[in-house]
């Protein structure tokens, strides 16, 4: 239907154009009020890549072009359909689910392009270049466990398989089995094999069982790191594939989403005090038995609604501290209207958030941002540690280790060294919890057994309501 | 003489990783999430090379899996993008309505 549009050079500035699309569009995240702006730039930098493409292809018969719209549109449906339905609670696994989808594209197109490598220009002398072969194969190799690791992340968030670490025997040497296996087969195809598609294929099947394999093994606690992890993957393979098609959009997206990801991990590693590589090795989480074993004798004060009422109405400053048991319980909203009461009777109400808060970055700030929280109240832990002194209620609710002593107290326990939030400083906690139940580290806490600590147990959201109502 | 594509790609992407490191840390903590669901749309620019090798004038038995898998891939990519950029503007929305209230 056209031909040959533009020139080789104009497609390439053009691509480029679509990768300076996204450097502004992400940099527009630098505040609330310029991120719109950035993120519908960035949607322009994705149409002017589609666009690029759709109008310089090789093949533009009317048959093709009706495919490339219905496989849009049906990927495009699904998509508005999810983006529309998904609850802000469960954003984590909304962007896992992407996330595979990301890593299952970069395979598939892999797979396009060593089937048919003559059409990518591919071929020297009959043979597939070796460095393009190469490039497929880490492609695959890093889409496959995107994919993979992706869907466990998934499903452990969805709540469809344990979240708590599943240690296999042997994992080390099996996934080292593996790679070592992978390197292989790939060293087999670049010496010309003549069973090359089939060696293509183990190399993908193996390649999603070490993505399995490396993502199993990993508590719920580091899913933060994990999604992060998974995201700067996606990008990698994004970039591989890019030079493999000599395709700027690719390679520039790619770079950007790649280190986008690898930042975040390793702010949230910081955050829990962990090396990257003990997150990857797993296994956090298992370590429940020791401590816990011993039967809990000393005395916990425990509150109703209405002495939590009592205490809050009295307080002339407040700082709740949000954490996962919020997000689960949904209990955002009550949380507010109880905070605006406060607010009403001149009371300070400030939230205090810690980075691996929730199960993925900032998650906290999207909840408290969908139940209208102003932006002003809420703070970092950074911003807001040294107030808990001078606080006389730090409400806690849903959030658990990250407020643990502890960390900053007992070398042996396994998140010795981690920032907390110092909620112990304050001149009450009220802990909003179901139960007596260690956190998600399998570590107790001791803050629920000190003099100026009342325990509120009960779900969340309803907590949150019953005080409401009493106050 | 001409430098290799791989040299010249692999600038770029060198380069890209260090304008990703700037920017990525100019981030804002409380917008970590849409940046996540943003990059992930984005990193589904992929799709270009999904169109691409569903625009190849391909023949025999691989050509033609090879288009059944790209058409896939093409799928997938787009469910990643839509998702993506669509939930993030659902994000950033809820931080709008409070941005105006302040004012």
């Amino acid at each position: 239907m056209f031909n040959n549009l533009m020139s080789v050079d104009l497609i390439a500035s053009l691509y480029l154009l679509s990768g300076v699309f996204f450097i502004i569009g992400i940099r527009g995240l630098s505040s609330p009020e310029t991120a719109r702006a950035g993120n519908y730039l960035s949607m322009s930098g994705m149409a002017l890549a589609f666009i690029v493409t759709i109008l310089n292809l090789e093949d533009n018969s009317l048959v093709n072009l009706i495919l490339i719209i219905a496989g849009i549109s049906i990927g495009g449906t699904i998509g508005t359909i999810l983006s529309k339905r998904v609850a802000m609670t469960d954003m984590p696994q909304m962007v896992a689910a992407l996330n595979s989808m990301g890593g299952l594209s970069a395979v598939l197109v892999a797979w396009a392009a060593f089937l048919s490598p003559a059409a990518f220009g591919l071929m020297t002398g009959g043979y597939i270049k070796a460095s393009s072969m190469v490039e497929m194969l880490l492609g695959i190799l890093v889409g496959a466990v995107t994919f993979s690791g992706s869907v466990v992340a998934f499903l452990k968030l969805q709540g469809l398989m344990k979240s708590a670490p599943i240690i296999l025997p042997f994992r080390h040497v099996l996934s080292i089995g593996i790679l070592s296996a992978i390197l292989f087969c790939s060293y087999l195809i670049l010496a010309g094999s003549e069973i090359d598609q089939l060696l293509f294929l183990i190399i993908s099947i193996l390649s999603l069982a070490l993505g399995l394999l490396l993502i199993i093994p990993i508590g719920g606690a580091d899913m933060p790191v994990v999604i992060a992890v998974l995201n700067s993957y996606s990008g990698f393979a994004a970039a591989i594939i890019g030079f493999t098609l000599s395709n700027l959009a690719l390679v520039i997206t790619g770079a950007l989403v790649g280190s986008s990801g690898a930042i975040l991990s390793y702010i949230m590693c910081t955050a829990m005090n962990r090396s990257f590589f003990s997150v990857i090795m797993g296994g956090f989480g298992d370590e429940v038995g020791g401590s816990s074993d011993a039967k809990e004798t000393r005395p916990v004060k425990i509150g109703s609604a209405d002495d939590a009422a009592f205490i809050l109405k009295n307080a002339s400053s407040v700082i709740i501290v949000p954490g996962y048991g919020m997000a689960v319980a949904r209990a955002q909203n009550s949380l507010k209207e109880m905070v605006d009461k406060l607010k009403e009777m001149g009371i300070k109400v400030t939230y205090a958030i810690h980075p691996v808060a929730g199960r993925m970055p900032g998650h906290m700030n999207v909840l408290l941002a969908e139940a209208d929280v102003p932006y002003d109240d809420i703070f970092e832990l950074s911003e807001i540690n040294s107030d808990f002194a001078q606080a006389d209620v730090a409400f806690v609710i849903g959030a658990n280790d990250v407020t643990n002593p502890a960390a900053k107290s007992d070398p042996q326990s396994p998140i010795f060294g981690m920032p907390i939030l110092e909620v112990e400083n304050a001149k009450t906690v009220l802990f909003v919890k179901r139960s007596l139940g260690i956190g998600y580290a399998g570590i107790g806490n001791d803050l629920f057994y000190r003099e100026n600590t009342m325990m509120l147990l009960d779900d969340a959201k309803k907590m949150s309501e019953d005080i409401s109502s009493s106050i | 003489m001409d430098i290799s594509p791989l040299v010249y790609y692999g600038s770029i992407f060198v380069l890209a990783i260090f304008i990703g490191y700037y920017v990525v840390w100019s981030v804002t903590p409380a917008l970590h999430t849409p940046l996540m669901s943003v990059t992930n749309a984005i990193s589904a620019v992929i799709i270009v090379g999904a169109i691409v090798a569903m625009g190849t004038e391909s023949t025999g038995v691989s050509g033609v899996i090879s288009k059944i898998v790209s058409f896939f891939a093409l799928i997938f990519a787009s469910i990643n993008i839509f998702g993506g950029f669509l939930v993030t503007q659902r994000m950033l929305e809820m931080y709008k309505k409070k941005v105006k209230k302040d004012v």
